[in-house]
């Protein structure tokens, strides 16, 4: 046999090895084609060496010895520069640095000797240098191969252009390398150079490789003779399709049937393009890859034929097999599971779905660990359609049972995020129970995740919520550390806004508490609950007001800072829930421990709470520490968070089915400090609502009231501009613009009269540095605020780090468009390129203006020119809550004007907005109508064109 | 953004030693070396039953152990571990029939040979030639070559450069 087995060896093989072993020993000159025998003595006293420096001391002696070669009078021949190159090259790729030999190596590269050119472009390959003198000379040589009509030359320059890849190499070359492609006297292995090449600089530089008159020719490669021309071309026929779809769509039907050529063919028709009897392996997954570039064929025919092709590899799969050999199966299988990648792609084949989950049931119990891990991966996609996800539910015991006693972690987590994706309310609360269960031993690396899961899907299918409470508690219990605030956050959002549970929430965190040694997290939760609804078991005189104020206060002494604050913040509850208590509280909040605490926080709530206990009448306390309102409803942020964590497309899966209102994310939610002077019934004393961070700083933590995750998406490759974030930012000054799974753009702004300052955080989400990172901020059209200045960023952003830019803001007169924010960089190799529109509108301009109802009136009759007032009627796109909509009428920037309308549930504001040359007066009234969940909102401005923008750009917001 | 399909490839001895490193997308060389130190320490920590995937920063690694050798290929996460797995054991037997049963010391020693070989079979991270024919024939031609060639001129003239 001539494949090396993984392990075993044949005693001839081993006989073989070691006499070699001795070879390479003793004499070191027997390596095959051109022996360089100094390189092979270097290299065996390299390996002689007993130790790091002793390896070092070699190394410099020998680095002393090219060094002085080199520079010597006597000119070397090819062959010792060739030896002197490559032993440079040996000692880079041991980790050495090496910083001359280039030129050596670029006189290489004209060698009419085949080996010595051949040095020459591996060590240019590998050690690139930016020298521009040095590419010039690079580009020269590499022009003479590929004009030499030498097939060996042409290939050896079409290689060395494809490893370097840089921007100047796609100058020279672009233009050259098509003509190579598919000129009709070209060797074939000329052409798979060339279509490789190609592809490469195509990646690097698109802008430059132009492919207009030669698409079709290109397309047409997929039915080339040689099928080594057919592999190679069809890797750069797919990039190009998915950047160009229509002009290469003619591909489709070649390439469906090259494939059904491919699959019926007898595994012996294609002589060495079979490979363990599989006929074809990695030409057929390319041309199964290329077809998810595209939608179903429309062609009738071709969609016939491309679903026979697709039964035949399913039927191919079940057949016995043709070999034994591992490599066997894994060339089948690797079909097999890029045939059910389309199949999944294209979702509108029911019978293939059902069938293609059938087959990778098999898997699931398969003795090869690969083929599990892949099973359970493959049938995450699959429980995505709607025609194969109850199949999938089918597999149910067997995903639970690898998630218990699969031993490779990574197993394991993929049949955890099998149980996540197949989900639904029938099988929930088993699901729910088999991954806390499994959550007692998981693996630290996968915990957290696991925990966001379970409590995901315990709120989307909780049909009781004391069934989610506790599964909630359950968490908590099991992996207190890895319940992120995001989580308990949400079951205490929960709670407070289902009056259904709250009984038997205050009841069961009662009980857990009751344990010697709970989680912080569960004080946490324990301490908000009992201070609202401790009430609810004060009856019961095991959980009368003093057992439950003692019982959290055991806890108070382990806590930290922030827990013993909000602990505090739960016994000034105590005191307006139960009289009782008063003077128990009051005598801990008064000892020194609390009112001379050296924190300040805990300080200062310890004596303003007592105080407040003090001096506040019973009616007031009672106004002061009123239950919490209830929170608006919104995405669920621990939702948010596994997206954050796992990119978009991985939580897509089980998407709230019972849709929940997406609104209030616009501001209305976002309740941060500098909303807080919104006049609301309670205050925020425990403090949960102002823990949320204020946008400009996306820290990682995420937080339950800013949504910074709402528009996750893939990179934008092209600068199409996104304007998604910019309307959330009408009624707000600070958040995140933009986010995708490279780049988070935070925005924190503020303005006076008609100046303005926005400062913008650029934060690099990946662990690689972008490259060439610029911005450029352009004021389309008529724009006339003026971006008086902004000063360049750093062109590097490190991986994890974030920079800030700073612009400077002037409203000259009034504007409707908003000026773009363009932005470059290199992510890998890729450019992106990124256009928003920075949220910079009218509104943000205005002055607040309080006057009174008569004023208000007067004014508004003044106004009453036909163009100076702008009208529009709409339905509600979010809740219609009172405090939300006043919320987002002071973030507009005007005074909001109360006791002036006669209908108290009309809003009326006014204010002015300022710009350099004039000021604009403008009145505004919007009158809701909750049963018809309508809007009518009125403008009237001193100047028609600030009437209609406003009106445009208000009538989304609500 | 249409990416590579094999990012790098990496050959490392069971004593995590590097013996073969192949780049197919622009990374700093101090870049390089972290990610070979963080997937070599990676892979040798796993026990052999183990499964040849595994999820690695926004990357699928697909490796396999050959009797003292881990070869390892970086893929994207839409690409066919098994094919790549594939790709990998080709390489083996191209290095296998070239050598006549490989072994490490044959990659250390004849390093230049494992790059052209690979540089005919997979060219900027995509399958160029997966006929293991036409890739040998490539090769040996290579070393033919060689032996007819003539003698050498100064490269300094020819470049004009003396």
């Amino acid at each position: 046999a001539d494949v090396i087995a993984t392990a075993r060896w044949t005693n001839q093989r081993r006989a073989a090895l070691s006499q070699r072993k001795e070879a390479y020993a003793y004499m070191p000159a027997v390596s095959k084609g051109d022996g360089m025998r100094g390189l092979a003595v270097f290299i065996s006293d390299i390996r002689n060496c007993k130790s790091k420096e002793a390896e070092i001391k070699r190394i410099n002696k020998e680095l002393a010895n090219i060094r002085s070669k080199f520079k010597g009078d006597k000119a070397l021949d090819g062959y010792s520069k060739k030896k002197y190159v490559c032993k440079l090259l040996f000692i880079f790729l041991l980790g050495h640095d090496i910083d001359f030999g280039h030129m050596e190596a670029v006189n290489l590269l004209s060698s009419n000797k085949y080996t010595e050119k051949q040095i020459g472009y591996l060590f240019i390959s590998v050690l690139v240098n930016s020298n521009s003198e040095l590419i010039r000379l690079i580009n020269n040589a590499i022009k003479n191969d590929l004009s030499s009509r030498n097939p060996t030359f042409m290939c050896l320059a079409l290689h060395c252009i494809a490893n370097v890849g840089s921007r100047e190499m796609a100058e020279a070359f672009a233009s050259e390398i098509p003509r190579i492609l598919v000129a009709g006297d070209t060797m074939d292995s000329v052409k798979q150079s060339a279509a490789l090449c190609l592809l490469r600089l195509y990646k690097t530089s698109p802008d430059l490789v132009l492919m207009g008159e030669w698409t079709s020719r290109v397309v047409h490669l997929l039915n080339d003779q040689h099928m080594g021309v057919v592999t190679a071309a069809i890797s750069l026929i797919t990039c190009l399709s998915q950047k160009n779809p229509d002009e290469f769509k003619t591909c489709v039907s070649l390439a469906v049937s090259r494939l059904s050529r491919i699959v019926s063919s007898a595994s012996t028709d294609l002589q060495d393009y079979t490979y363990y009897f599989v006929p074809a392996p990695w030409l057929s997954c390319k041309l199964l890859r290329l077809l998810q570039c595209y939608p179903p064929p429309e062609d009738g025919a071709v969609k016939g034929r491309l679903v026979e092709c697709l039964e035949t590899i399913l039927n191919k799969a079940q057949e016995p097999p043709k070999s034994k050999k591992v490599q066997h199966s894994n060339a089948k299988n690797a079909i097999l599971f890029e045939a059910i990648s389309l199949i999944i792609h294209y979702d509108s084949e029911p019978n293939l779905l059902v069938r293609a989950c059938n087959q990778l049931g098999q898997f699931l119990q398969h003795r090869e660990t690969n083929l599990r891990y892949l099973a359970l991966e493959s049938m995450c996609t699959l429980a995505s359609s709607e025609f194969s996800h109850e199949a999938v539910k089918t597999h149910i015991e067997t995903v639970i049972n690898a998630l218990k006693t699969e031993r490779d972690v990574s197993v394991r987590q993929r049949a955890a995020d099998l149980l996540y994706a197949m989900c639904d309310r029938s099988n929930a609360k088993q699901i729910v129970a088999e991954m806390l269960s499994y959550l007692e031993t998981a693996d630290y690396s996968i915990r957290e995740e696991m925990v966001l899961k379970v409590a995901i899907l315990a709120e989307k299918y909780a049909v009781d919520y004391s069934w989610y409470v506790d599964t909630i508690l359950n968490l908590i219990r099991i992996a207190g550390d890895y319940v992120s605030e995001e989580v308990w956050y949400r079951v205490i959002q929960i709670v407070i806004n289902r009056d259904d549970v709250q009984g038997y929430a205050a009841k069961t965190v009662f009980e857990a508490l009751q344990a010697p040694a709970c989680h912080e997290n569960m004080v946490k939760v324990g301490g908000y609950i009992l201070g609202e609804f401790g009430n609810l078991i004060a009856g019961d005189p095991r959980s009368s007001p003093l057992v439950q104020f003692n019982l959290l206060h055991s806890k108070f002494h382990l806590c930290s800072v922030p827990t013993r604050a909000l602990l505090l913040s739960a016994y000034i509850k105590f005191i307006n829930l139960f009289p009782e208590t008063k003077a128990t509280i009051q005598e801990v909040l008064r000892c020194d421990s609390q009112i001379r605490n050296s924190d300040v926080e805990l300080q200062q709530r310890a004596v303003e709470y007592l105080k407040l206990s003090s001096i506040a009448s019973t009616d007031v306390l009672a106004t002061v520490l009123e239950e919490m309102p209830p929170f608006p409803e919104r995405e669920s942020s621990i939702l948010a968070k596994l997206k954050k964590k796992k990119g978009p497309g991985a939580v897509s899966v089980p998407e709230l089915d019972d849709k929940r209102e997406g609104g209030e994310l616009n501001g209305g939610g976002d309740r941060g400090p500098d909303t807080a002077s919104t006049p609301s019934p309670s205050a925020d004393l425990l403090g949960i609502r102002s823990a949320a961070p204020i946008g400009a700083t996306p820290t990682s933590t995420g937080s339950l009231l800013v949504d910074v995750f709402s528009e996750a998406g893939p990179a934008a490759p092209s600068a199409a501009v996104n304007d998604d974030g910019f309307l959330r930012f009408v009624c707000k000054n600070n958040g995140v613009l933009f986010e995708n799974q490279l780049l988070q753009i935070g925005i924190k702004s503020e303005y006076r009269q008609n100046l303005g300052r926005m400062y913008l955080f650029y934060g690099n989400k990946t662990s690689v540095q972008f490259a060439s990172f610029t911005t450029t901020v352009s004021c389309p059209g008529e724009l006339q605020s003026h971006i008086l200045s902004t000063k360049p960023v750093e062109p590097l952003v490190e991986g994890g780090a974030q920079i800030q830019q700073v612009l400077n803001i002037e409203c000259l007169t009034d504007f409707s468009e908003a000026p773009l924010l363009n932005i470059k960089f290199r992510y890998g190799g890729a450019l992106q390129n990124l256009s928003l529109k920075l949220p910079v509108t009218i509104n943000k301009f205005f002055q607040p203006t309080e006057m009174t109802s008569h004023d208000f009136f007067q004014r508004w009759k003044q106004l009453s020119q036909p163009q100076q007032e702008a009208q529009k009627i709409f339905k509600a796109n979010h809740g219609m809550d009172t405090e939300v909509l006043k919320a987002k009428l002071l973030g507009l920037g005007t005074a909001l004007l109360d006791d002036v309308d006669p209908n108290p549930e009309n809003y009326v504001c006014a204010g002015v907005i300022q710009t350099k040359g004039q000021q604009v007066g403008c009145l505004l009234r919007l009158e809701p109508n909750g049963q018809a969940q309508m809007y009518r909102l009125t403008l009237r401005c001193s100047k028609d064109s600030v009437s209609m923008r406003l009106c445009e750009l208000l009538a989304q917001q609500f | 953004m249409y990416k590579n399909s094999i990012n790098f490839m990496l050959l490392f001895s069971r004593q995590g030693k590097l013996r073969l490193q192949k780049w197919y997308v622009p990374l700093s060389d101090k870049e390089r070396k972290k990610i070979s130190r963080d997937l070599v320490q990676t892979i040798l920590a796993r026990k052999p039953k183990m499964c040849s995937f595994l999820e690695w920063r926004d990357l699928k690694i697909v490796y396999k152990r050959y009797a003292s050798l881990y070869f390892c290929c970086a893929v994207e996460d839409q690409d066919n571990e098994l094919i790549t797995l594939e790709i990998i054991h080709r390489y083996v037997e191209l290095l296998d029939k070239y050598f006549g049963s490989v072994c490490e010391l044959d990659i250390i020693f004849n390093f230049e040979k494992a790059y052209f070989i690979l540089d005919e079979f997979l060219l900027g991270g995509e399958a160029q030639e997966t006929s293991k024919k036409n890739v040998l024939k490539a090769i040996e031609q290579a070393d033919l070559l060689q032996e007819e060639a003539e003698a050498p001129r100064s490269v300094l003239e020819e470049i004009g450069l003396t």
